[in-house]
């Protein structure tokens, strides 16, 4: 293995194809990276760090959804019900079975692949907009679950869940807490690079990219678009239960149909099927609002800022922001931010000489 | 039983139904012209409502002055959009469409929470003469036009695709693009104008609810609504869209009726449609009067 690719040197194997590190410099990169995220908790303040903690369970909820959409080609505007209902799964599991929370985590995720794959078998059937419409009908009903099922949830007034503890080490802080979803995020970030390099992991390509072609080589439709919903869920259930323990307190009220669209929005943003393109665009996704606020900050009390009224209206000018970016997106750069940071990387390869 | 409630709730339905069927034959309407599927087809009422209201109450102008402003900034508004944001995604994936016009539904309903704010404000009143009795029943007199302006734009639907010349070919996009373009027909003008025309129907849907409820953002729900009615009746139907949205309109007023009666739920109103659009996409995803969509390779 070589430091950089030689130029006119071409992969002649599947495997050379599908390598996760194509160089030693590559992985050597992402140790590194890793490495220097570790250290981000003795460098950063608690605000910083709780945006990469956000970063983190989003990317993963985010994840899977590329996995649905990106990957097999299933749109869902439903994923922020399954989110909540993994936060409220592990919730649960912590305080009526008492199980500790570290176990809840990843318990909370098969719970919600269960109920992925509940709602994932009827909608085998549907593709495109059906299935998206279909996805917003599950979302609503979940939504109403949510509110009516107070055994499960707390109703109206929310759930309240404790830190993660290891050991009589308590995950209680931002400092500490980092290190946990860092952990998740490695996990499930290699698991899906892992499983796209599998056998299965082709199957939901090409249930994709031609499902007639694909059923007649032998890919059972039903099974890969209902295994697509589970895995999607239990992303999406692993990144809730992170949010649950994080925030301390489950609300009802916080998985509504704009929270499912922000999660497309991440997808769209990072690139559809890319897998780091997932956590691009979740840290996209919560960089926009705050780089909206600092610019309305930085207006405060200037002519602009008494004309429009910035200060009072950041709510809608935030939820205007992400409007905004997927349209943006979607027209003048579809590939998303994966395919920008590949054109970034080929441009450097071949400075200066490149034309 | 109450049976002057039933009857009370059938005949909102039915009213509420046909509001429905308004909304949902505008969005058939983009759907069968040009294949998209409008998210923001509620913001659209919003829109509409908002700025009539701002005509009304800002300017003082009368009522069917600052309607028929509305009407022409709703054109304006449904030309841009369909100019700018939906024909360069023209080939693009079904998900980048559903994509943009979710978007623009975001995009819309915060400005217009930036510009006019989040509480529900009432339109100046417009007749002088607020409840009339039909048949022993109390009803608005909104209500009875409501009725009255959504018979009228179905009737001039039926009209428009039967026997004007733009509603031919717009029928004639509809079925086959290519040959539609081969015989002359300007599929880029049969785009904008559909979503023209979508977005002035469905402004007039906006004004009327925004009349009998107060404008608020409460109106983009409506555009959510549409799905059931669309679905039941079949997405690419008009006149399905119309029975979908009437039986819409019923179904939650009964679901409610039954819910204040014997099972006391709560929020049934609200959800009920959408059990209804989940069963029938499992036993007849193609509505009942849509084209079924045979593939071949």
């Amino acid at each position: 293995m070589s430091a950089l690719t030689p130029a006119g040197d071409f992969r002649t194997s599947y495997r050379a194809d599908t390598t996760i590190f194509p160089t030693r410099n590559s992985r050597i990169a992402l140790f590194l990276g890793i490495a220097i995220l570790c250290c981000a908790p003795l460098v950063f303040d608690r605000y910083a760090l709780s945006l990469l903690i956000n970063i983190g369970f989003l990317g993963i909820a985010a994840l899977g959804l590329n996995i649905l959409v990106g990957f097999t080609g299933q749109i869902s505007i439903g994923h922020a019900a399954f989110f909540g209902f993994g936060a409220f799964a592990s919730a649960w599991l912590h305080e009526h079975l008492h199980i500790p929370v570290l176990l809840c985590i990843p318990l909370a995720g098969i719970a919600t692949a269960l109920v992925g794959l509940v709602f994932g078998a009827p909608a085998a059937r549907l593709k495109g907009l059906y299935l998206a419409i279909a996805t917003l009908a599950a979302q609503f009903i979940l939504e109403d679950f949510f509110a009516r099922a107070r055994w499960f949830t707390g109703g109206v007034a929310g759930r309240m869940t404790e830190s993660p503890v290891l050991f009589g080490f308590a995950f209680d802080r931002d400092e500490t807490f980092f290190y946990l979803v860092l952990a998740w995020v490695i996990v499930m970030f290699v698991a899906a690079a892992n499983l796209m390099r599998s056998r299965d992991g082709r199957a939901l390509v090409a249930v994709r990219d031609h499902y007639l072609s694909a059923e007649m080589m032998g890919i059972n439709l039903a099974y890969y678009r209902t295994l697509s919903f589970g895995i999607a869920s239990l992303y999406a259930g692993i990144g809730g239960a992170l949010y649950a323990h994080y925030l301390l307190f489950v609300s009802v009220e916080a998985f509504n149909i704009l929270f499912s669209i922000q999660f497309l929005g991440m997808v769209i943003i990072g690139g559809l099927g890319s897998v780091m393109g997932s956590l691009m665009g979740a840290a996209f996704m919560v960089m926009l609002p705050e780089v909206t606020q600092w610019g309305a900050e930085a207006l405060a009390g200037s002519a602009i800022d008494q004309a429009l009224r910035l200060g009072a209206s950041i709510s809608f000018l935030r939820e205007m922001v992400v409007g905004a970016a997927i349209i943006l997106f979607l027209i003048f750069e579809p590939d998303g931010l994966a395919r920008r940071w590949r054109l970034i990387k080929a441009y450097w390869k071949l400075y200066p000489y490149s034309h | 039983m109450d049976l002057a409630l039933l009857l009370q709730l059938t005949l909102n339905g039915l009213i509420v139904g046909a509001l429905y069927g308004v909304v949902a034959m505008s969005f058939v309407l983009i759907y069968k012209a040009s294949q998209v599927v409008n998210f923001a087809q509620g913001e659209f009422l919003l829109v509409g409502a908002w700025v009539c209201w701002w005509f009304l109450t800002e300017w003082g102008l009368p009522f069917y002055a600052g309607f028929l402003f509305t009407l022409v900034f709703m054109t304006l508004f449904g030309l841009v959009l369909q100019v700018v944001v939906l024909r360069p995604l023209i080939g693009e994936p079904v998900i980048s469409v559903i994509m943009a016009t979710i978007g623009l539904g975001i995009f819309f309903q915060a400005l217009m929470k930036w510009i006019f704010g989040v509480f529900a404000k009432p339109f100046p009143p417009i007749f002088s003469v607020e409840r009339v009795s039909v048949l022993g029943l109390e009803v608005q007199t909104v209500y009875l036009l409501s009725l009255g302006i959504s018979l009228l734009i179905m009737a001039g639907f039926g009209w428009f695709f039967t026997a004007s010349k733009h509603g031919l070919a717009m029928r004639a996009t509809a079925f086959d693009q290519q040959v539609a373009q081969s015989l002359g027909v300007s599929v880029p003008k049969v785009f904008a104008m559909s979503w023209a025309i979508s977005a002035v129907v469905s402004s007039v849907a906006g004004v009327v609810v925004g009349v009998v409820n107060g404008v608020s953002s409460a109106l983009s729900f409506y555009g959510i609504k549409v799905f059931p009615a669309v679905i039941l009746g079949g997405l690419d139907s008009i006149a399905g869209a119309v029975l979908g949205g009437i039986i819409v309109g019923l179904l939650e007023n009964w679901a409610h009726y039954i819910d204040s009666e014997w099972l006391n739920w709560g929020n049934m109103f609200q959800i009920a449609p959408f059990y209804g659009l989940v069963l029938i996409l499992l036993i007849k995803p193609y509505g009942l009067f849509g084209t079924k969509n045979i593939e071949r390779v």
